[in-house]
C-alpha cells in the first residue's frame, strides 16, 4: 500500500482535481474501464458546468457504488429500474440533468422494459451502458451481450446461441425506437499501436467516448433521450490478462458490436 | 368547498389526494382500482389543482412505483394506486423506499387472491401490507378507510405521515370501499407544507450533496441504519395509532374488524345492544401501527373477541398479540368477494356463547 500511495497521488495530480468527483478512490478493478468512464462523465459535467443540477441514478452492478465517487446528488435504484426512477425525478424536476450508468445485465436483461420505455417516451435522460459482455459484480455469468462461444460461469462450455438466443445488440435496439434521439457505441478500451519508436498505446477510443458522453448530456438538455453504449473489458471474469482483455474488446467485441453513431436526431455531432 | 357529493370511493380518494396537493401520479391500470388514475387523468391540467403537475401512465406496475420513488426523492407528493396482484409487484420498490426513507403513497384496492383470484373484494393482503411485504426489516404505515368519506380524507393524513416520518404509506382499501358509491362531504383540507430541504434531490447547489441510498456494505454502518429505522418505527407505534372504538368501553364481547367489514359489524353491535348485550366494536384505522395496547386495555372487561375479516384469518393474529391470552379470540371470515351477513355474525356469536356455557 505505502509504495502505491505516492504513485496514486502523482497520477491524481497529473489528472487534476475535478469538483464533480469526490476524493474517494474507486473500487473498480485495475484495468477496468469503469474508472475511465467515471472520469469522462465527471469531465463532461465540468465542461458543461452542470454539476449543481445533475443527478445520478445508481443502478445495480459494478456501478452500484458510484455515489461514493460523483460529487453530486444521487438516488439508488433497484436492479434494472434506474431509467424509471430517473423518469420520475425528471418529470417532477425537469430542470435537473439526470443520468445513469447501467451494466449490460441491468439494462438489457432485468431492466430492458425500463430502458425501452424511457426511449419510447423520448424521456430527456442519459443512459451510459457498460457492455462488457458479462455479469461483472456477481462473478462472471452470461449476460444478454455475451458473444457466441464465450465462456462464462453459466455457459462453462461456451454460449450456445441455439438455445440461449443470439447476443443482444443494445445500440441497434434503442436506435430502432422512434423516441430515442442520440445513440452511439464507443469503446473505452485503449489499444496497442506500433510506432517507429516501438509499441505504444492509442487513446483515440477514449477521446471519441469523451465526445459522445458530452453529446449525450447536450442532447438531454435539448430535450432528447440519449444512450451511449461503452464497450469495456472485464479481465477478472474473462480470466485474461488486462491488455489481452482490452485487445479482446477491440478485436472481437467490436466485430459483434460495431462502433459508431446509430442515431443523431438533433445532428449534435455536426454542431 | 364543503358541498355534499355522491361518488365512488376510488373517485373520492383521487379528489382527496388532489385536495392534499398531490404533485405527481404514476399510473398502471388494474381492476378494481382504475377509477383512481381515470379520475386524476380527467382533472390533470385543471386550474383547480395547480399543484398537480405530473400524470404519467407507466408500462408496468414496476415502472410506475419506481417512478414514484424518483419523484418522491425529488421531494414532492407522489403516489400510485394498484390492486392485489399489482401490489405484489410493488414490494421490491417499497422495500427500497423504506430503506431510502422516501415519503410516498401507494393505494391498494384489495381484490381476491392468491394468484389472479378475482376482482371482488377481499382483505387478504393484510399480512403483505402490515408486515413489510418486501425484503428486509421495514414497515409501511397502513391506513384502512371504511367509507367513501374516509377514502377522501385519508390521503391528506397519508402524506402528512409520509413526510413527517419519511416512510412510505399505504392506504388499504378493498373492492367495496373503492367501488361503493356513497355521499360524502369533502372536508376542508388545509394541505401542509413539508420541509424537504435537508434531503431532497434537487441538485447540489450551494449545499452538500444529497445521497438517497439504502446500501451500506459495512455491517456496522448498515446495522446502525436499520436500527435507526427501527427507532422510527417504535416512535410511530407510540404516537400514530388510530382506531375507532364503538360502544366498547364496558363491552364483554368485542367484534374487531377493519375496512368495509366493520360497517356490517357495527350494525350487529347496534342490534345486539338494543337487545341488552354488552357488545362493542373495535376498528383499527392504522393497521400498522396496530393498536395492540388498546386491544390489551379492552381485555380489562372484554371476555371474548370475534374478529371478522374477508380472508382466512390475518388481523386476528394481531388481535391475539394484543389479547395475549387474557380473553378468548375467535375468527369469522368470508372469501372470494362474499360478505358476511349480520345474521351469520350473530350465529357465530351464539355458537361461541353456547360453547362457553357447555364448557
Amino acid at each position: 500500500m505505502t509504495t502505491q500511495e505516492p504513485a496514486l497521488e502523482q497520477y491524481r495530480k497529473k489528472l487534476g482535481k475535478l469538483e464533480a468527483l469526490t476524493d474517494k478512490p474507486t473500487h473498480y478493478c485495475q484495468g477496468c474501464e469503469h474508472g475511465e468512464l467515471t472520469r469522462l462523465i465527471a469531465n463532461a459535467i465540468e465542461n458543461l458546468d452542470i454539476r449543481e443540477r445533475t443527478v445520478m441514478i445508481d443502478s445495480v452492478g459494478c456501478s452500484v457504488l458510484a455515489f461514493e465517487y460523483f460529487n453530486i446528488d444521487h438516488i439508488q435504484s433497484p436492479h434494472g429500474r434506474a431509467p424509471a426512477i430517473g423518469t420520475g425525478l425528471k418529470r417532477v424536476r425537469p430542470d435537473l440533468i439526470v443520468y445513469t450508468v447501467q451494466g449490460d445485465g441491468d439494462a438489457m436483461a432485468i431492466g430492458l422494459l425500463e430502458v425501452m420505455y424511457a426511449a419510447i417516451r423520448g424521456q430527456p435522460l442519459s443512459v451510459f451502458l457498460v457492455n462488457n459482455a458479462i455479469y461483472g459484480m456477481t462473478g462472471g455469468q452470461m449476460a444478454p451481450t455475451t458473444i457466441e462461444g464465450q465462456v462464462t460461469t453459466t455457459t462453462p462450455y461456451g454460449r450456445d446461441i441455439e438455445f440461449t438466443g443470439a447476443p443482444v445488440d443494445a445500440s441497434k435496439l434503442v436506435s430502432a425506437i422512434d423516441g430515442s434521439a442520440y445513440v452511439k457505441r464507443v469503446s473505452l478500451a485503449i489499444s496497442e499501436i506500433e510506432t517507429a519508436k516501438g509499441k505504444t498505446y492509442s487513446i483515440k477510443n477514449i477521446l471519441e467516448a469523451k465526445q459522445a458522453i458530452e453529446n449525450a448530456f447536450k442532447v438531454q438538455m435539448m430535450g432528447g433521450f440519449s444512450f451511449v453504449e461503452c464497450l469495456s473489458s472485464c479481465w477478472v471474469n474473462w480470466k485474461l490478462p488486462t491488455m489481452e482483455a482490452k485487445r479482446f474488446v477491440n478485436e472481437r467485441l467490436i466485430k459483434q458490436y460495431p462502433l459508431g453513431t446509430y442515431k443523431d436526431k438533433f445532428g449534435i455531432e455536426k454542431k | 368547498m364543503t358541498e355534499r357529493v355522491y361518488m365512488k370511493g376510488n373517485e373520492a380518494l383521487a379528489y382527496g389526494a388532489l385536495k392534499a396537493k398531490l404533485n405527481a401520479y404514476f399510473a398502471y391500470p388494474i381492476t378494481p382500482s382504475t377509477e383512481i388514475p381515470e379520475t386524476l387523468a380527467k382533472e390533470f391540467g385543471s386550474e383547480e389543482y395547480p399543484d398537480f403537475k405530473v400524470f404519467l401512465q407507466a408500462a408496468s406496475e414496476l415502472e410506475a412505483i419506481n417512478m414514484v420513488l424518483g419523484a418522491a426523492a425529488g421531494g414532492v407528493r407522489a403516489m400510485t394506486a394498484t390492486s392485489s396482484p399489482g401490489f405484489s409487484l410493488k414490494q421490491e420498490a417499497l422495500s427500497y423506499a423504506a430503506g431510502m426513507e422516501l415519503p410516498l403513497l401507494v393505494v391498494n384496492i384489495n381484490r381476491g387472491g392468491p394468484g389472479l383470484g378475482n376482482i371482488a373484494p377481499e382483505q387478504s393482503d393484510y399480512f403483505q401490507m402490515t408486515k413489510g411485504g418486501g425484503h428486509g426489516s421495514y414497515r409501511l404505515i397502513v391506513l384502512a378507510p371504511n367509507s367513501v368519506q374516509e377514502m377522501a380524507s385519508l390521503p391528506k393524513l397519508a402524506f402528512d405521515l409520509a413526510f413527517k416520518y419519511r416512510n412510505p404509506v399505504c392506504i388499504a382499501g378493498d373492492a367495496f370501499t373503492g367501488q361503493l358509491k356513497e355521499d360524502l362531504i369533502f372536508p376542508r383540507i388545509e394541505a401542509a407544507e413539508y420541509d424537504v430541504s435537508s434531503w431532497a434531490v434537487t441538485g447540489a447547489k450551494g449545499r452538500e450533496r444529497h445521497v438517497i441510498n439504502s446500501m451500506n456494505l459495512d455491517p456496522e454502518v448498515h446495522a446502525k441504519h436499520v436500527a435507526h429505522l427501527d427507532e422510527k418505527y417504535k416512535t410511530i407505534q407510540r404516537d400514530e395509532v388510530r382506531y375507532e372504538s364503538y360502544l366498547a368501553d364496558d363491552a364483554e364481547t368485542i367484534i374487531a374488524a377493519f375496512g368495509i367489514t366493520s360497517r356490517i359489524c357495527k350494525s350487529v353491535v347496534n342490534k345486539l345492544r338494543r337487545q341488552g348485550s354488552k357488545i362493542g366494536l373495535f376498528r383499527p384505522i392504522t393497521l400498522w401501527p396496530f393498536p395492540h395496547e388498546e386491544v390489551r386495555k379492552l381485555t380489562e372487561h372484554a371476555k371474548r373477541f370475534l374478529v371478522v375479516e374477508l380472508n382466512t384469518g390475518q388481523m386476528v393474529e394481531d388481535v391475539r398479540l394484543g389479547v395475549e391470552g387474557r380473553a378468548r379470540v375467535e375468527f369469522y371470515g368470508k372469501l372470494g368477494g362474499l360478505l358476511p351477513t349480520e345474521g351469520e355474525i350473530e350465529d357465530k356469536l351464539r355458537t361461541i356463547e353456547k360453547e362457553e356455557i357447555a364448557a
